[in-house]
């Protein structure tokens, strides 16, 4: 019991000294544009379905495959995505963009509905892929007069976030009633991801 | 030893890439060596260097993290000074950018490096920061009570990052840092798109 503590206070120390850095990075004046920058890149992943979804879908697959995809996916993840970006923002064109990202919804929620457990690298190897689409798609839309370093960092700790919440909701595996919710979640993003590849293709 | 070479060479590479300066230092209005420690907390190159950094070590351990939370700080130092001193007339966000996101590469993929060669990457990292912070303070007419509160703040940073980590226990802990580390590396990525596109 002490020794939990212990973790727990460590750990707690660490949250704190990280958040503090937070609103320094969200309001920061030094040049023009850092708050929007920031705000407009976390606002980004979160106002679109498509993205938010497929993120989403990262972090119940991760919970469904449990350790060690449940954390690598996530530290994978964001890498790969602005992977995607960088190839968007140096002009490199991947076609089909957004029947890639329909794709990646329909996959991912397919993985969680049907409990798929593919070998480890593979389960990265088929992440990894989905990633570069949504980073390419999404990463280099800064609005005008924005900071593009905070527009950047808010992308990726938006999207990061999303695993979070994909990880936690994926937790509800443990039990019998929340693994079938889980399997639902699954199968409700494999749907939407069938709406818009429908869209992607109409 | 390896990563040493490599963020050497790539800082000679950069200094044939750099652009036209545009920095300046934020005013808190409470003086000089405030204005420093505002300095760092809107920078979100030089915050994120520090914090890649500070993880870094930690994940190394008690003996890289001892080197790092004095290397850093006095290679900062040095390299404002000089930058103070004889200001460039380029920018180093090429530079800047690619340091955090090597740090944070390195964070994310837990990579274990030597203690030296731990502090050879804060020397090189605190020093390019440095230079870019000293021309900053030099165009906007700040003496060296600015750089020591930039100094300041990054020590005390580092020493708090790096002794939690070092402090972690194993598992979600440890890995959350991954995650912070990837998260910056990615950001790093991203961000030497934009540099791409704008150009020089």
């Amino acid at each position: 019991m002490k020794m939990s503590m212990k973790r727990w206070k460590q750990c707690a120390g660490l949250g704190v000294a990280l958040v503090a850095l937070a609103p320094a990075l969200a309001w920061s004046h030094q040049e023009t544009g850092q708050a929007t920058g920031f705000l407009s890149g976390f606002e980004h992943p979160i106002s679109g379905l498509d993205h938010v979804l497929a993120m989403v879908a990262v972090g119940l697959w991760g919970a469904v495959l449990g350790p060690p995809a449940l954390w690598a996916l996530p530290v994978a993840f964001p890498v790969m995505m602005a992977f995607g970006g960088l190839m968007g923002l140096l002009g490199i064109p991947i076609p089909d963009v957004e029947i890639g990202i329909a794709l990646s919804a329909i996959v991912l929620g397919a993985m969680v509905l049907a409990e798929l457990r593919p070998s480890f690298w593979l389960a990265a190897g088929v992440v990894a892929f989905f990633a570069i689409f949504h980073g390419h798609a999404h990463g280099r839309e800064l609005p005008e007069g924005a900071n593009a370093l905070l527009y950047s960092f808010g992308f990726v700790v938006a999207t990061g976030l999303l695993h979070a919440v994909g990880i936690l909701l994926g937790e509800a595996h443990r039990w019998a009633a929340g693994r079938q919710a889980v399997r639902a979640a699954g199968g409700g993003v494999a749907l939407a991801g069938l709406f818009f590849l429908w869209q992607a293709v109409a | 030893m390896k990563a040493t070479k490599t963020l050497s060479t790539l800082a000679v590479l950069g200094t044939f890439v750099v652009a036209p300066a545009h920095a300046h230092l934020v005013e808190t209005g409470f003086g000089a060596f405030y204005d420093g420690i505002a300095h760092v907390a809107v920078t979100p190159a030089d915050l994120l260097v520090v914090i890649a950094l500070a993880l870094f070590s930690g994940q190394q351990g008690a003996g890289a993290a001892r080197y790092v939370v004095f290397a850093l700080p006095v290679a900062w130092l040095i390299g404002g000074i000089i930058g103070a001193r004889w200001p460039s007339t380029a920018t180093w966000f090429l530079l800047t950018t690619v340091s955090f996101a090597l740090a944070g590469a390195l964070v994310a993929l837990n990579a274990r490096v030597r203690d030296v060669g731990v502090a050879a990457l804060a020397v090189v990292a605190g020093a390019l920061h440095g230079l870019a912070n000293g021309a900053a303070m030099a165009s906007s007419g700040v003496g060296s009570l600015a750089l020591a509160g930039v100094v300041s703040v990054i020590f005390f940073l580092t020493v708090i990052l790096s002794a939690e980590v070092t402090a972690l226990p194993a598992g979600w802990p440890q890995i959350v840092v991954r995650v912070a580390g990837s998260w910056i590396a990615a950001t790093g990525l991203l961000m030497l798109g934009w540099l791409a596109q704008s150009g020089p």
